[in-house]
């Protein structure tokens, strides 16, 4: 399978079927939601959904905005992009355990692209801060190898 | 004297009890501070790093 086409499915070049009307040529916005340690969060996650998303002080359903300032690139064999920014939620109070954050696009009808769980954690009048993997092939957020 | 945003409000940092740690597995280090007024917890926050993203192996058959 040719790389470059695996970067272009990261940039919306190709449509096998019924694909969606672009508005531009823009990047997509994507946003991380949190979800509880009861949920069953997971690759058959399809679309951003309130249900089991945390909830707590200082925390907005749907989450945070998640920024893209670097395009999908590729290195050997292997496509990949990470958000440039880390995902923080500021001053928030989140007591029933959560571990699982959900990236979705929000251009796109709240569809699901990944969920990275992680050890369960509780805030409480703090912030969490989730700081991205090194942009590369071996440990980009989001890698087609 | 540093005052923080905790459950009761602002409160001088020095009257409260700090508790810190690390946890690292495969996919991530996390780090965590808890303060605590006579034993509960007023503020918790968290830093975690990712280690790795997830994968899709891209395979075309012949």
């Amino acid at each position: 399978m040719a790389t470059s086409f695996k970067k272009e499915l990261l940039l919306g070049h190709h449509n096998f079927g019924t694909g969606v009307i672009r508005a531009g040529t823009g990047a997509d916005s994507f946003k991380a939601a949190l979800y509880l340690a009861t949920a069953s969060m997971g690759a058959a996650s399809t679309v951003y959904s309130v249900t089991n998303e945390v909830s707590g002080s200082g925390y907005t359903a749907g989450g945070v905005a998640v920024t893209f300032a670097t395009p999908p690139n590729a290195t050997g064999t292997t496509a990949f992009v990470t958000p440039s920014a880390n995902i923080v939620f500021s001053g928030v109070t989140l007591t029933t355990s959560f571990d699982a954050v959900l990236l979705y696009n929000s251009t796109q009808g709240n569809k699901a692209v990944s969920v990275h769980t992680f050890t369960a954690q509780t805030i409480t009048a703090g912030t969490l801060t989730l700081t991205m993997p090194v942009n590369d092939a071996s440990t980009g957020l989001l890698r087609l190898v | 004297m540093a005052e923080i945003f905790t459950t009761l409000g602002m409160v001088e940092e020095s009257t409260l009890v700090k508790t810190e740690g690390t946890t690292e597995n495969e996919n991530e280090t996390t780090q965590w501070q808890e303060w605590r007024k006579d034993g509960v917890i007023v503020k918790r926050e968290v830093q975690m790093q990712l280690k790795q993203g997830v994968f899709m192996p891209a395979e075309a058959s012949l």
